[in-house]
């Protein structure tokens, strides 16, 4: 079974799963195996890794900065892979590899998908892919059985909120408000967040939904995905490596937020 | 004697938008509504007589159209060949020809109750443009320019200014065109529910490639009209320069089923193999983005290469997927030109014809030295005159 369905079926009734967003070779490369297999001791429950892109505009100016750092300490596909077989040398938690199209078309379609099976990858999150464009990639990633899991926004239609649920494996990614990563507070958005996730309820009925985009605490967490199963923290997780990347201990200190993040402190 | 074949009749985009293999809407999921809407709106617009009319006698009274298509007899004996028209879109108000599209866009923002406009620009001129569209129109307007642009295309910032625009300066990235629509897009993305955006050239999701082609096909309508009435015949050779190619679609597309030779140039910047280029039909490779599909800059990992050029309206690492369409198709010639053959054009058609032409249009103007020698006396060439150079003063100055 998929790692992310398996990981689904497990939940405790009233928990929120946590997913995780790190950029694949920030703060630099030899730290994301370390990073990730420690935010799975300190509560994390998904992986999403992002794959760096030059020009992500559906990101704001964290998700930018921490693409262009690994992209100076040469980032790759290939490296990206070699990462994922390395943490499922030791662990077994889901891995969903999220970047934009480009960087995969040039790579190759098939070579990608084939790669991120043989690796261990559970999913793939395509943020300028549409479910229209899904053709670039579907046919290739069925072949593999890797889920492709598409995004559903507050201005999204009933209509097409049921086709994201149709299209996508493991779960659908909430964007709780409009507007790039990061870009918002908690407080902001908690209250029309409940409104928009029980109209996604009411759409999305095959997949668990993750709700993301704008959370930073635990409290945010709560808030935000009280009618979802689980939250989706990126902006928040670079930042506070940004804050102590290389201090001594960085990633102690990464790993107490991750805690905080899930449990509450 | 009567034929029996039937000549094919070009029509591009398809219903999803697109051209061929090019084109399509690679866009965040919260930008769809907003295509979705643009999309239907633009489609009913151009159906309805009232919208046509009022787009029309702006370009007419405010605009200036049509502009003039004059006959350049002192270039043309310069090399002693075809003879050379030039398609006055730099005696359009604003200077170049970007205001079509920026009247047609904020026309459809006008009808789907829009009030803050953004918009992304290079050389300043779709800034400028947009700007002038949003005085008119009295609507909030904010334009994102890299910061290096900003500093080669000082008189249009201080112009957008003058005319009540924001002129948001980015610095990311390079620091250019490219960046500065990474932001227009974030902010779009950002503000989609009030915002509308104005996109200065045929790249973007559809319905964008098409609907900016179509606001500037005024220019090939009047040439066409204009080369009958003064030839009696179609011209042999269209000539436009390509950046995202805009003005070359808006020359180039009511020709596509005439029997006539087009091409486009683009900036070569240092040379095409100097890894300082934004020749991106020449060097680059299809891929993803800003929102379509089609030729790309980009290194062996798909990060978007920096695109050069003197040109700032041509410094970008993309192109309009109609031109990569075009390109594999053969129909359209792209070839490409450097900085320095730009700028040695500027200075001959300055002084045969006493045009300074902005350092985009400088492009197009260069070819001919290749074109030319391969023309007789009898054929024809329409040049598409984009922009003048008032605005490049800075960079023509230091260059010379």
């Amino acid at each position: 079974m998929n790692r992310i369905t398996k990981k689904f079926q497990e939940k405790g009734a009233d928990e929120k799963l946590m997913s995780l967003f790190i950029t694949a070779g920030y703060p630099d490369l030899e730290s994301t195996v370390d990073l990730v297999l420690g935010f799975e001791k300190n509560g994390a429950d998904l992986i999403e890794l992002g794959m760096p892109f030059s020009d992500p505009l559906a990101d704001g100016p964290t998700i930018q900065y921490s693409s262009d750092v690994a992209i100076e300490k040469g980032i790759s596909i290939d490296k990206i892979m070699d990462m994922v077989g390395e943490i499922r040398k030791h662990s077994e938690i889901p891995i969903i590899l999220m970047g934009y199209m480009n960087p995969v078309l040039r790579y190759g379609v098939a070579k990608f998908c084939e790669r991120a099976k043989a690796v261990g990858v559970d999913g793939f999150i395509l943020p300028d892919i549409p479910v229209e464009e899904s053709g670039l990639i579907e046919h290739e990633a069925a072949k593999v059985d890797i889920p492709i899991i598409y995004l559903v926004a507050p201005n999204t239609s009933d209509d097409r909120m049921q086709l994201a649920d149709q299209k996508s494996g493991g779960f659908v990614y909430c964007v709780s408000v409009t507007g790039v990563t990061g870009a918002r507070s908690g407080e902001e958005v908690s209250q029309s967040v409940n409104t928009f996730i029980e109209r996604v309820g009411k759409n999305v009925t095959k997949n668990p939904k993750m709700v993301g985009f704008g959370i930073k605490s635990y409290q945010d967490a709560q808030q935000i995905a009280e009618k979802a199963d689980g939250f989706i923290v990126g902006s928040a997780l670079i930042n506070t490596i940004k804050d102590v990347y290389p201090q001594q201990n960085w990633k102690e200190h990464v790993f107490e937020f991750v805690h905080s993040l899930k449990f509450g402190k | 004697m009567q034929t029996t074949e039937t000549k094919t009749t070009y029509n591009q985009p398809n219903a999803r938008g697109y051209f061929g293999d090019y084109g399509g809407k690679f866009v965040p999921e919260i930008l769809i509504p907003a295509i979705t809407a643009l999309e239907q709106e633009y489609q009913k617009a151009q159906n309805d007589p009232e919208f046509l009319r009022e787009y029309h006698e702006l370009l007419e009274e405010y605009v200036g159209r049509p502009t003039k298509l004059t006959f350049a007899d002192k270039l043309t004996a310069h090399y002693g060949k075809a003879k050379i028209y030039l398609k006055r879109e730099d005696l359009c108000h604003t200077g170049a020809h970007k205001i079509n599209n920026a009247i047609g866009q904020i026309l459809l923002a006008r009808r789907m109750g829009k009030t803050r406009i953004i918009a992304e620009t290079g050389a300043g001129q779709h800034g400028v443009a947009t700007a002038t569209a949003c005085a008119k129109f009295g609507m909030e307007c904010i334009v994102y320019m890299g910061a290096e642009d900003t500093v080669r295309q000082k008189l249009n910032v201080d112009r957008m200014q003058l005319m009540g625009a924001e002129v948001r300066e980015v610095t990311s990235g390079s620091q250019t065109l490219k960046d500065a629509t990474n932001e227009a897009i974030r902010d779009w993305v950002t503000n989609v529910e009030d915002t509308f955006y104005i996109i200065g050239s045929v790249v973007g999701p559809h319905p964008y490639p098409m609907m900016v082609r179509n606001f500037h096909r005024v220019i090939g309508d009047e040439a066409k009209r204009q080369i009958l009435e003064k030839e009696g015949r179609l011209p042999d050779y269209l000539v436009a320069c390509v950046g995202g190619g805009s003005n070359a679609l808006g020359l180039f597309y009511p020709f596509m089923d005439d029997d006539v030779q087009i091409i486009g140039v683009e900036a070569a910047g240092y040379g095409v193999d100097s890894g300082q280029t934004a020749a991106t039909i020449t060097k680059g490779t299809p891929g993803i983005l800003h929102g379509s599909l089609s030729y790309l800059l980009h290194d062996q990992n798909g990060q978007i290469e920096l695109a050069h050029s003197i040109s700032a309206g041509l410094d970008y690492p993309g192109i309009g997927p109609e031109h990569s369409f075009l390109h594999d198709s053969g129909r359209v010639q792209y070839h490409a030109v450097t900085d320095e053959e730009a700028m040695e054009a500027v200075k001959l058609l300055s002084q045969k014809e006493g045009i300074i032409p902005a350092l985009e249009t400088a492009h197009a103007f260069a070819w001919l030295e290749n074109l030319m020698p391969t023309t007789s006396k009898d054929e024809i060439v329409i040049l598409n005159l984009s922009g003048r150079g008032d605005k490049d003063m800075k960079t023509i100055s230091e260059n010379l």
